[in-house]
């Protein structure tokens, strides 16, 4: 499982507007502790062209997509890069996707 | 047509009385991806928001449909996000809606409590150079638009058999597409939903040389890896770069160093420069050629004086100018013909003013601060804001940055309006009637809107047609053709 789809799975808002095909980089992650990074496989040039892209990059930045579920990542963190907060009006709650 | 019209839209009508009068109504100019981002994030601030999202083509989703290359399918899967954001309740589309022509922006504004344009960019920078108005001679946007099926270039006299060599002014990731489209060997797009003129005129085309030409250097061209490695890596042509136009300075190595994708990019470049051995190179495949520092001048006329032969290239070097730092190209008064019947010019596109707008033509943007359109005459030390009024996407920043570039400005121009609604700057009045009011207004003036459902039903018979043909869809372009297939029970 990606980190995108399990993102999804549990109600967090994280866009994958190409569905996970590397056309995009709406999900674009950022992963908080550099030994965690250290232990995904290096991205590909394919991921590579499309966080060249991607708002507010980072030296441990990667696509949620590209990101898979492993024993060893247990822990990771994850943060979710946003250009403003969500102001929600009235303290209403978006209901998730 | 219009009775049937009105008996749609009284169902509609009467589906709509039963809002609550708190509801705030927004409409949404343009249905591309600025607007659908934009209509999303609204819609998730608060339950009592109304979306109407008028469109002028009878489809939705802008650039997505119409400037997505037709090889590139995974790059309209975000049309699944758009489809599904347009399905909400508290939605409605309105196609075949031209704003500025069926009605005004003013009118929007008096029925509307937020009105956001989102109408993108559909115009194109000119060169204002001698030779401009040959045929032969079309912006790369006109000819990406005639691929693509867009129903106001479908008869665009594009001819690609009088002339073997075709000239591409720029070297952005437009550039590269209709590079791409005029290299590939036309088998390749036949599975595609390249229009089918499109299709028919590649079949027969003579083209076997395409320059993309460019101000400046390798370590400023504008593309980006990924469409630039796609055309590298096209099997059957030739790629001409010159070895001495990749000998960098110390301020473009500073530049690449300070930006990952023009370091990237460059590499590309200085790999595909490298000798190949001589069993690749075919004498029947076609060439591309790389031309840099190299500006024109003037397009100048065919033997036969019917169209365009070719362009005067001027020698450009680099100059840092002062306060920017910017490597401008400055003309060396040495100059040269490139020879060439089909001439695109892909230099940047440019959004079109509307009456009663504020435009800064220069730019070709509306002046705002974060989406909120500033009313003139415009006080940097005191800006005023026209009060719910907005702007998303191109016609905000500019016409630069991919699909998700505008979800980034979306929830700008969202976090805008949350702040204006809390600040109260903007609210619902019972004067400004929406959706309701619209669909009066449109159906007294016999404007036949469609809805998202019609769009279905052509989307559907689309895809169908496309079928039969192996592709994923046979774009409609005729409108009497798409209002018959939208209208039909």
């Amino acid at each position: 499982m990606s980190m995108l789809e399990a993102a999804h799975q549990n109600d967090i808002e994280l866009e994958g507007a190409c569905e996970g095909s590397l056309a995009c980089s709406t999900c674009h992650v950022i992963v908080m502790d550099e030994e965690y990074y250290n232990k995904l496989p290096e991205p590909t040039d394919e991921e590579n062209d499309m966080l060249d892209l991607a708002f507010g990059l980072t030296e441990t930045s990667r696509l949620g997509c590209q990101v898979i579920a492993k024993p060893e990542l247990e822990g990771m963190r994850l943060a979710i890069p946003s250009a403003t907060r969500n102001f929600a009006v009235d303290g209403y709650v978006p209901k998730p996707h | 047509m219009l009775g049937r019209a009105i008996h749609r839209s009284s169902k509609t009508i009467s589906r709509v009385c039963s809002i609550c009068r708190r509801d705030l109504h927004v409409c949404i100019v343009g249905s591309g991806p600025a607007g659908f981002y934009t209509a999303d994030r609204l819609l998730k601030t608060s339950d009592e928001i109304k979306v109407d999202m008028l469109e002028r083509l009878p489809s939705p989703f802008g650039l997505v449909r119409s400037g997505v290359a037709p090889d590139h399918p995974e790059t309209k899967t975000v049309i699944n996000q758009f489809t599904k954001i347009a399905s909400s309740s508290r939605l409605f589309f309105f196609g075949n809606v031209h704003v500025g022509k069926d009605i005004t922006v003013e009118e929007l504004r008096n029925l509307y409590d937020v009105v956001v344009l989102a109408y993108g960019a559909e115009s194109d920078n000119h060169l204002g150079i001698e030779g401009e108005g040959l045929p032969g001679v079309f912006s790369a946007r006109e000819f990406v638009w005639w691929y693509n099926g867009h129903p106001d270039c479908a008869n665009l006299p594009i001819d690609l058999q009088s002339t073997d060599t075709a000239i591409v002014l720029g070297q952005g990731n437009v550039a590269i597409d209709v590079a791409r489209i005029l290299l590939r060997p036309f088998q390749e797009l036949n599975a595609t939903d390249i229009a089918d003129h499109a299709l028919e005129s590649l079949k027969l085309s003579k083209i076997r040389k395409v320059y993309l030409v460019g101000r400046r250097g390798p370590a400023q061209i504008a593309c980006t890896a990924k469409e630039l490695r796609e055309l590298l890596g096209l099997k059957t042509i030739n790629i001409m770069i010159k070895q001495s136009d990749l000998i960098t300075t110390d301020q473009d190595e500073d530049e690449m160093k300070a930006s990952r994708i023009h370091r990237r990019v460059y590499d590309l470049l200085c790999k595909a420069a490298q000798p190949k051995s001589s069993v690749s190179i075919s004498g029947s495949n076609k060439e591309l050629h790389f031309v840099f520092y190299r500006q024109p001048v003037k397009f100048f006329p065919s033997e036969d004086k019917h169209g365009v032969g070719g362009v005067q290239l001027e020698k450009t070097h680099l100059q840092t100018q002062v306060g920017s730092g910017r490597q401008q190209a400055v003309g060396t008064g040495i100059m040269e013909d490139l020879p060439g019947g089909l001439v695109l010019k892909s230099v940047g596109y440019k959004s079109l003013p509307l009456e009663g707008l504020t435009f800064d033509s220069k730019r070709g943007v509306v002046p705002n601060v974060c989406g909120r359109v500033l009313r003139q005459p415009i006080n940097d030390n005191d800006p005023q804001f026209e009060p719910g009024f907005y702007v998303v996407g191109w016609l905000k920043r500019g016409p630069t940055g991919i699909i998700g570039t505008n979800l980034v400005c979306a929830e700008e121009v969202v976090a805008s309006i949350s702040e204006d609604i809390k600040g109260k700057m903007v609210s619902s009045h019972r004067s400004r009637t929406g959706n309701i009011g619209l669909q009066e207004l449109l159906i007294t003036r016999g404007i036949q809107f469609i809805t998202f459902r019609d769009w279905q039903k052509i989307n559907a018979f689309e895809v169908e047609q496309g079928e039969k043909k192996g592709k994923p869809r046979e774009k409609l372009i005729k409108l009497q053709e798409v209002l018959q297939i939208a209208f039909s029970s």
